[in-house]
């Protein structure tokens, strides 16, 4: 119910395929948090994936079936949100540059681009959030994964609003802008340099004093979260959607301890 | 030299596991990021000139033919000769026929990476020709029989303990007690070692940063200052370039050089930038008596107007391997030719062929410092994309991941088979994960469970859960 | 055919080199008759003696020393000074520079002067320069007849020379300067731009001063 004369956007949520599979609660975290800004929500059903897995292995043909399945399953929403940096890049970057020879689908693939938004910046960016009505006392260091912070711009938008929880401090992390090693089908192609990388990464996680590590990205978050308990640590991990949600009833990413 | 980049995956194995080149890297991640950060807020111009040196580059290889030409008439007016190879072995063969006509036993060479593209000094030893290093790094390389790591730092992945053994091993008059534990000491015996190199020598032979079309001019760029004593001292100089690094006018030079030092070193200009405009001139006290200028191909033709047209911006200034983790965690050799890191990645597969350097544009993860701090804005993410499309296109990545891919971009392709599946299997995983609710192997995971464990699935999918809770909904107001 | 012949001919082909190249041949042509401006550094800009200032400042901040003095008559005082200070042998090689020459260097008896190229064995050289730059705290040094290039690279100690009233505030400024002194398209036969002393970090990145050039770099500013 709209208490204004204005129509409330229609926003798409385009929920990755990570989020669906491995951990739902981040989407409704999203539409919680998409929902309580304004904007009314729903979910195409005609979505899986944003089509990276391809693209990044040159499989280029795939990669523009998967994008022109997703442009259409998100015509006439007013924006297309993805609780992903990376995901939302990809929707918003890279699906003009894959029909860079057909001038039809460039131009609605452009279209497409300019409505789609990572979660986080949506909400202060377009929706003008600055604070949340969230709580969780915990000590959190926020990882920038590359896509959102080099494609999209994503730094300050996210800490700004986890400034406005109540009871959490953020620890900076050294070299919070470096890659965790995650990279997609790199960490399983090339694992052993992608270890390397994400020890280099929980290293600055364990010496930043946190006891929660906070990230835009599930495949980030699930490859840190990953070396974090293999390496025995107690650092939670999750979503920055489930915290500025106030959702963080449930397990942490990779379970407790 | 020997091309491993095939063996890349053993080859990172290898490096990952070398305690003391673990140790060196640091200093690679430690050293660079913060000085060109530095450099760079400290100029509020910087990215404007990223965006005007990267419009030069664009520039003239639009009209590469036209200022080749002008360039080449400046260097023949000021007394130079012109050069033009077309393969790393015509350039080979050049280098020789003017050494030979020079009877020249000892050569001095400066710091070059197109000089190691073309495997230089091996051939030259074999034609009887001493060839010697004489940039710092590049001397104790040559004395360990090693290539560059790095393309501004060649010996970055040596420490000074190495470096004393390997001073102490081809320096053999030094007596045991001469202190050469410490950076300064064994700088001080390079410096007296090679100072006698560079009157000795007959020839000297250097690379360019820059030619500059407007006067016919080579550009060096250097800190130490062994270039300018290489191109100085003997009776020839050889100037060895491949075609892209022209630029049309000195003003143009101007623009680069500015986002040059600072994206190499964080330094607000390198100590020494010299401009070479042909030989000795008449009544000049010193200086070589013949210029020459070898214009090498060597593939750049076959880049240009290519999805890899963009490389031929590349200055070498090494800014993206400084700021890679793939670079950071295996350094410069596991990539397997003379130049590591992104620009490698992108340029290995154009120079040597993707069927042998195609691991390289693969070993990436995206996460795109590189293209953020270079300085002539060059995509090379987009570019290593570029060649795993050319790779998948001929089929040369392995068969089980193309099949895996496949499969997978079936599923992917159609949402109601796919929703079906992952909402069968999902809620089967996450049993299985159980109250730990993460996996520490896996069946078919062994990529990702060797080194972490899974976070298993919560439960079901959102789609399921979703839609489930939609259909309530309208029940609900029903 | 020739290798040139080939590798012009395929990059003619890329570059759709033919039918419009009456068009490129002015567009080449123009830039290099008229070489675009760029983007200068703020920076540098401003009165004399800021630019003056900043040349100072830029130069101490990469290890070269700096004294200012007011005519050139100081200048041979100030480098006997500086031999003293360094406790090193009072002799000195330079070019025949007339800058340099007319400089009163015979009141100081004691100073040898050694005129000519370097042969490696001096401790001290002395040049002139041809212009400051003070975006960076360079100086320009130019060859010819009077000035040996082996005097800015040989000696352990280099001691330039450079007037105030030289010193541009960015380096397009001395670029300018260069093409009126040799014409269009006119150069030295070397041209050094000289920001500190020379330098190495190549053993475990640590930067040390000295590594093939001058171990120290002074500057004389005059005026």
């Amino acid at each position: 119910m709209s208490d204004s004369g204005q129509a409330r956007p229609k926003v798409g949520l385009f929920v990755t395929c990570l989020v669906d599979l491995f951990r739902p609660q981040v989407g409704f975290a999203a539409v919680k948090l998409i929902e309580e800004a304004g904007c009314d929500v729903d979910v195409p059903m005609a979505q899986t994936c944003c089509g990276q897995p391809a693209y990044n292995s040159g499989d280029s043909a795939d990669a523009r079936d998967i994008a022109q399945a997703t442009i259409r399953a998100f015509e006439g929403f007013d924006y297309v949100v993805a609780p992903s940096g990376s995901c939302a890049g990809m929707l918003k970057k890279h699906y003009p540059q894959l029909f860079a020879d057909d001038p039809d689908w460039r131009a609605r693939a452009e279209a497409f681009s300019v409505r789609v938004h990572e979660l986080v910046s949506f909400l202060t960016d377009i929706m003008g959030l600055d604070a949340v009505a969230a709580a969780h006392p915990a000590t959190a260091t926020y990882h920038d994964s590359c896509s959102g912070l080099r494609e999209l711009g994503i730094a300050a938008q996210p800490r700004a609003l986890l400034a406005s929880v109540e009871g959490l401090t953020l620890k900076e992390m050294r070299d919070p802008d470096v890659c965790c090693g995650f990279g997609g089908t790199f960490c399983v192609k090339y694992s052993d340099i992608s270890n390397a990388i994400v020890e280099k990464k929980t290293q600055t996680i364990e010496a930043s004093g946190a006891e929660l590590l906070l990230a835009g990205d599930l495949g980030c978050l699930m490859n840190m979260a990953g070396k974090l308990k293999r390496q025995g640590s107690a650092i939670e991990a999750r979503h920055v959607a489930e915290v500025l949600a106030g959702m963080t009833d449930t397990a942490p990413i990779g379970g407790k301890g | 030299m020997e091309v491993t980049s095939p063996t890349f995956k053993q080859n990172a194995v290898h490096a990952l596991h070398d305690a003391q080149l673990q140790k060196a890297l640091g200093n690679v991640r430690a050293g660079f990021i913060d000085k060109r950060r530095k450099a760079a807020d400290a100029l509020p111009e910087f990215d404007a000139l990223r965006d005007a040196a990267r419009d030069i580059k664009d520039h003239t290889l639009a009209h590469l033919d036209l200022y080749l030409e002008a360039y080449e008439q400046k260097v023949t007016d000021s007394g130079g000769h012109v050069h033009w190879a077309e393969t790393a072995e015509d350039a080979r063969r050049i280098v020789l026929d003017i050494c030979r006509m020079q009877n020249a036993r000892t050569v001095t060479k400066g710091k070059s990476m197109i000089t190691e593209e073309i495997a230089l000094n091996d051939f030259l030893q074999l034609a009887g020709i001493k060839a010697v290093e004489t940039d710092l790094g590049e001397y104790i390389i040559q004395l360990r029989n090693e290539h560059p790591s790095h393309i501004i730092a060649p010996a970055v992945h040596v420490n000074k303990d190495q470096v004393e053994a390997d001073f102490r091993r081809v320096h053999d008059y030094l007596p045991d007690d001469r202190d050469l534990t410490e950076p300064e000491t064994l700088l001080d015996e390079a410096r007296r070692v090679l100072r006698a190199q560079y009157f000795e020598a007959e020839v000297g032979i250097t690379g360019a940063n820059f030619l500059v079309a407007e006067t016919g001019s080579s550009v060096i760029v250097t800190n130490e200052g062994n270039g300018d004593l290489t191109q100085l001292l003997p009776r020839v100089h050889i100037v060895i370039a491949s075609i892209e690094k022209i630029v049309p006018t000195l003003n143009d030079v101007s623009q680069i050089l500015r986002v040059l030092a600072r994206s190499a070193t964080g330094q607000d200009m390198s100590v020494y930038t010299t401009l070479s405009t042909g030989p000795r001139r008449k009544g000049d006290p010193d200086g070589p008596e013949q210029y020459h200028v070898i214009l090498l191909d060597n593939g750049r033709t076959s880049m240009l107007g290519t999805e890899f047209q963009d490389m031929l911006r590349c200055i070498r200034c090494g800014a993206c391997m400084n700021h890679c983790p793939v670079y950071h965690a295996v350094g410069g050799h596991a990539y397997g030719w003379v130049y590591p890191g992104p620009m490698g990645a992108v340029l290995t597969p154009s120079l040597i062929g993707v069927d042998k350097g195609g691991h390289l544009p693969n070993a990436s993860t995206f996460c795109g410092r590189c293209e953020s701090v270079c300085p002539m804005r060059i995509p090379l993410p987009k570019m290593m994309r570029h060649w795993r499309e050319r790779e998948f296109e001929r089929g040369l990545n392995p068969a089980t991941q193309r099949y895996g891919l496949k499969i997978w971009a079936a599923f992917a392709k159609r949402p109601r088979l796919y929703n079906f599946v992952t909402s069968m299997a999902i809620p089967l995983l996450a049993l299985f994960g159980g109250r730990k609710k993460r996996f520490s192997f896996l069946p078919l995971a062994g990529g990702w469970t060797r080194h972490r464990d899974l976070p298993a699935p919560e439960s079901r999918t959102f789609m399921q859960q979703w839609r489930e809770r939609e259909s309530g909904k309208q029940r609900a107001a029903a | 055919m020739s290798a040139r012949d080939a590798i012009m001919g395929k990059l003619r082909k890329t570059l759709g080199a033919g039918a419009d190249d009456a068009t490129r041949r002015e567009t080449v042509a123009k830039r290099l008759a008229k070489p675009p401006k760029g983007i200068v550094p703020e920076r540098g800009q401003g009165s004399d003696a800021h630019k003056v200032k900043l040349f100072c400042q830029m130069a101490e901040a990469v290890a070269a020393s700096v004294t200012r003095v007011r005519s050139p008559e100081r200048v041979p005082k100030t480098v006997s000074d500086y031999l003293r200070a360094k406790n090193l042998p009072a002799s000195v090689r330079m070019g025949a520079d007339r800058r340099l020459k007319a400089m009163p260097w015979d009141k100081l008896k004691s100073l040898e002067l050694k005129y000519g190229p370097s042969d490696g064995f001096d401790e001290v050289g002395v040049s002139h320069a041809f212009a400051g730059i003070a975006e960076t705290g360079t100086v320009a040094l130019l060859s010819g007849k009077d000035n040996p290039s082996t005097v800015n690279f040989l000696p352990e100690h280099h001691i330039v020379v450079v007037d105030a009233k030289d010193i541009a505030g960015d380096l397009e400024t001395v670029l300018s300067g260069l093409r009126r002194k040799f014409g269009k398209g006119g150069m030295p036969r070397t041209l050094n731009f000289v920001t500190g002393p020379s330098r190495s970090g190549d053993i475990e990145q640590k930067i040390i001063l000295g590594a093939h050039g001058p171990r120290a770099l002074h500057l004389i500013v005059v005026g």
